[in-house]
């Protein structure tokens, strides 16, 4: 028995090491990315330990006045500057050109430290600014969580909003939302008629039926999104044909629209919707609608009583489905949406590519993560309530 | 007798237009009956009890239901009752919403539907089972609540469509009884249709044999095993022993390895092929008569089984009741045989079909 088990755990081994080297390792890096904080504590280590008795009161001691000033003169000659400043200055704008002239300066800087740095820029006889820099000495920090909600860390300690002006990220996930579920409504809306045919037709159609539905994976997103953006575009084929039939006498823009983003995602992720409300509506045993009929339930009545409870579970898988891919969605928005159309997944990748932030990109995914896990769990509860279908002991 | 409550006229049934699945057929069936339509499978009797529902069109004829054609009627304004063999209770309602379901599209006030189902849940036995799921329940009461839900809108007519095959001997006896009780308490007409002869036999008013699309004999229980009308019959309801033979005058056939047997073929005349079938249980052991050896004894209690050979055929049957006293026949002895002659049945060679 036991040595069962073992050559059973042997067999799998390779199994749970791909998913431990491929998702949980990953998965875990990336999130602990977003409360990680070491650049500080990397380029200025003698600094961060002068500032760890500082009891935040006034301005700190001479010595970390010291070693401020020459880890940054050091950093600067050996080019490792950037990544602590611009960690710096993401949390406090303007911080970047501070430690730079400090560090450019740092030969001149004599002593008592305290005083020439003040004497080169007035930030440093600021407690905040001595506040920020300890703070900033890890090894976690709550920062980009709080920023990726529009919050930061009040000077008193505690939490306040952002000011208005630089608030973005609580918008742009209601946004992500809001395009997710219409497109999962409109997705479920479209497919639940699609399923309901395929599954009632004839055998050889119902292949034919599902092998349409599949035939837009056969190109890639990108290419779905592309056709979009030509299609929709001010001089192309819907603007056009609207025109010859009349609807409207000038283009309308379209591209660049929330319209324009809804309708690509409708498109890529409608076979998502269709595919599991088919599996469970072919299931489906025509004898409940027999046994309907023969209760006296009319048309109406069957369905709405019968069929439509019954393929609930597909319904909820297909919309659950549909909301996971459209909310982590990025080619199709970028292509076709404006400015104001992108989801949380273009700024993840603004932020790892353009900005170099990896802990607010990470900060932005774990909330990403989070919001697909509620839906998840939200499937779950609401499938859990609908009976398991063919229940015939 | 009253006016039918059901009448089939003529009515053929065939999917690709040229095989019938069910040919020509006529049956009237009497208000408050139980009717059993029994026949192996592929012989029409689901077909014809669909077609009843209205789950099948029928390709030509007619059926009446008191009195008024209902083959153009949707199976939901038949108010038919119909049990599934499968039970076919909706598993996203429970038991009572289940029961609730034909009050409830027939727009039944709230209170009456609660007193309804509490009562077709007492005589279901199930009371207290109301808020439970199909699922939770074992599958002799999930019949019972799928019976309670095709009688709780009160049909006159209920149909059942092999609803105890999915059940374990001891369960279906059960609901044979309780079938039968509720049929006897409310007066409504039940047909039933299965494959199973002695749950036929022991539940129907009539019986109605379906062999090939059509009726072969329909009758009471007692008529259809002691009075086949035909070879089918005889062979599909009970055992029977079954010799090809030839008249040979009007007292006696001839089977095909010589031997005489004495009956009286009525309606045959001399020199015309038969089928003789003979019962296991009227072939008598004597002390004198015609010889045939045993191959086999199976002892069943309160009967024992003799295979026997006789008149050339290797399974020749014979039952011979366990009596005080007497040894059972041994394998390798020979018994003697005294068949009366009324316990012959002479059938036509060619199976009875038009």
């Amino acid at each position: 028995m036991r040595r069962t088990n073992w050559l059973a755990a042997l067999l799998i081994a390779p199994l749970m090491l791909l998913i431990l080297g491929s998702f949980l390792l990953p998965v875990g890096f990336a999130l602990f990315t977003a409360v990680a904080d070491r650049e500080v504590a990397a380029t200025l280590p003698r600094t961060r330990a002068a500032l760890a008795a500082w009891d935040g009161v006034g301005l700190p001691p001479e010595p970390a006045f010291a070693a401020m000033a020459q880890e940054l003169g050091q950093a600067l000659e050996d080019r490792r500057i950037g990544d602590m400043a611009q960690r710096l200055n993401f949390e406090r704008t303007g911080m970047r050109g501070l430690l730079l002239r400090t560090a450019r300066a740092a030969g001149r800087l004599e002593a008592p430290y305290a005083a020439s740095m003040v004497a080169l820029d007035a930030r440093w006889g600021e407690g905040d600014t001595w506040l920020l820099v300890q703070r900033a000495g890890g090894p976690v920090t709550p920062l980009y969580l709080l920023r990726a909600m529009d919050l930061q860390r009040a000077p008193g300690g505690g939490v306040q909003a952002v000011a208005a002006e630089e608030a973005l990220y609580r918008q742009l996930f209601w946004r992500t939302l809001g395009i997710s579920l219409a497109v999962t409504a409109l997705c479920v809306l479209l497919a639940y008629p699609v399923a309901y045919t395929i599954a009632k037709l004839s055998a050889p159609w119902s292949a034919v039926a599902l092998m349409l539905v599949l035939i837009p994976f056969w190109s890639s997103v990108l290419v779905r999104s592309t056709a979009w953006f030509v299609l929709l575009q001010r001089e192309g084929p819907v603007n056009q044909a609207m025109m010859a039939l009349g609807l409207i006498d000038a283009p309308v823009q379209v591209v660049g629209t929330r319209i324009a983003v809804v309708v690509a995602l409708v498109h890529v992720l409608l076979p998502f919707a269709v595919l599991p409300m088919h599996s469970v509506m072919k299931r489906l045993d025509g004898i409940y609608l027999r046994a309907a009929a023969s209760l006296g339930a009319n048309g109406v009545q069957r369905f709405l009583r019968v069929y439509l409870p019954m393929s609930m579970p597909g319904v909820l898988a297909g919309a659950a489905m549909v909301f996971l891919l459209a909310v982590g969605m990025y080619t199709a928005p970028a292509l076709v949406g404006g400015d104001r159309d992108q989801m949380v997944a273009w700024f993840i990748a603004y932020f790892m590519n353009r900005e170099v932030n990896w802990g607010m990109a990470a900060a932005l995914s774990a909330y990403l993560l989070a919001m697909t896990g509620a839906a998840i769990g939200l499937a779950r509860v609401l499938t859990g309530g609908v009976a398991t279908i063919g229940g015939r002991a | 007798m009253s006016a039918p409550i059901v009448r089939f006229r003529g009515v053929s049934k065939s999917y690709d237009g040229r095989t019938p699945v069910v040919a020509g057929l006529d049956l009237d069936i009497a208000r408050g009956e139980f009717l059993t339509l029994l026949g192996p499978s592929g012989s029409g009797k689901t077909t014809t009890l669909m077609m009843l529902a209205g789950f099948e069109d029928p390709s030509s004829g007619s059926i009446e239901l008191e009195g008024k054609r209902i083959d153009t009627v949707p199976p939901h304004k038949r108010g038919i009752g119909v049990v599934f063999q499968n039970y076919a209770l909706f598993p996203h309602m429970t038991v009572a919403r289940n029961l609730a379901f034909p009050l409830s599209v027939r727009g039944t006030s709230r209170a009456e539907i609660t007193t309804r189902i509490a009562k077709a849940l007492e005589m279901v036995r199930l009371s207290g089972f109301g808020d439970r799921r199909p699922q939770q329940l074992s599958g002799g009461q999930q019949q019972r609540v799928a019976l309670a839900r095709a009688l709780i809108f009160s049909p006159s007519l209920v149909l059942m469509d092999e609803p105890l095959g999915a059940l374990d001997k001891q369960l279906r006896e059960e609901l044979q009884l309780e079938i039968r009780r509720i049929h006897a308490t409310l007066g409504v007409t039940i047909v039933y249709v299965t494959h199973d002869q002695s749950e036929a036999l022991t539940m129907s008013d009539r019986i109605a044999v379906f062999e090939g699309g059509r009726i072969q004999q329909l009758g009471s229980a007692d008529a259809i095993y002691e009075r086949p009308a035909n070879a089918f019959v005889a062979g599909f309801i009970g055992e029977n022993n079954r010799m090809e033979a030839v008249v040979a005058d009007s007292t006696t056939l001839r089977l095909s390895d010589g031997t005489m047997l004495a009956t009286a073929p009525h309606g045959f005349s001399a020199g015309e092929r038969v089928i003789a079938c003979i019962r296991p249980e009227k072939v008598h052991l004597a002390e004198a008569g015609q010889r045939a050896p045993v191959t086999e004894v199976v002892y069943l209690g309160d009967h024992c089984r003799l295979r026997l050979s006789y008149a050339g055929l290797p399974d020749f049957f014979a039952k011979r009741p366990s009596l005080d006293g007497v040894a059972l026949p041994q394998v390798g002895e020979a018994v003697f045989l005294a068949i009366p002659p009324t316990a012959v049945m002479v059938f036509r060679a060619t199976p009875h079909r038009e």
